[in-house]
């Protein structure tokens, strides 16, 4: 099962409607992407706390082996 | 599973540093996992690794437990660092040397250098 960088980038915008949303397909398979999200809600909380708002976010499309998305490499930020 | 969760309680607080991983640190079986037990091993940490797909209890139970839906995990003293995106990220910036650091680990501060000039 395949996932499309649009699917990703609208679950993220669901929770998140005001971020910087940067999503890359690594492999081009559909499976293997990686997102950069920049938002203001992250600020003061620790990356655990950040990366777990956004896997929250993806309701469950990273579940394990029969999850849509196999990887996502994540990257987390408060604006500057 | 109950049985689970106690056993990831026993291995995270019998362990100063543990990997939940796909494979095992000297045959990792998932580029994630690979690069985190890359990482540790370079910086010639101690590590306890716990392959993750040789029982799916605990492949299962490691994600409830931390909460966190993906593999790899670390674990260090007993707390979920983060997975493969934190640990890279903590290596690059110095806050994993300040982590093990403050908690007693022994590490090579010259191979964690040597990590951030590669990538510099």
């Amino acid at each position: 099962m395949a996932i499309t960088a649009e699917d990703i980038e609208t679950l993220l915008r669901a929770s998140f409607p005001e971020a910087q949303i940067t999503i890359t397909d690594l492999a081009g398979d559909g499976n293997h992407y990686a997102a950069e999200v920049v938002d203001e809600s992250f600020r003061g909380k620790n990356r655990v706390q950040q990366q777990r708002a956004v896997y929250t976010a993806l309701k469950g499309k990273m579940d394990g082996s029969h999850g849509e998305l196999h990887a996502l490499a994540l990257t987390t930020k408060s604006p500057e | 599973m109950a049985d689970a969760q106690v056993q990831i309680k026993k291995t995270v607080t019998e362990n100063d540093v543990v990997l939940f991983m796909k494979g095992t640190k000297s045959m990792p079986q998932c580029g994630f996992s690979s690069r985190v037990a890359g990482v540790l091993n370079f910086m010639g940490v101690e590590f306890s690794d716990v392959n993750v797909l040789a029982d799916e209890n605990i492949r299962q139970g490691i994600k409830d437990y931390s909460d966190w839906p993906t593999i790899p995990q670390l674990y260090v003293k007993g707390e979920f660092v983060g997975g493969c995106d934190i640990i890279t990220e903590m290596t690059l910036s110095g806050e994993l040397d300040t982590l093990f650091a403050e908690n007693g680990i022994t590490y090579d501060k010259d191979a964690a250098e040597k990590i951030r000039e590669a990538n510099a």
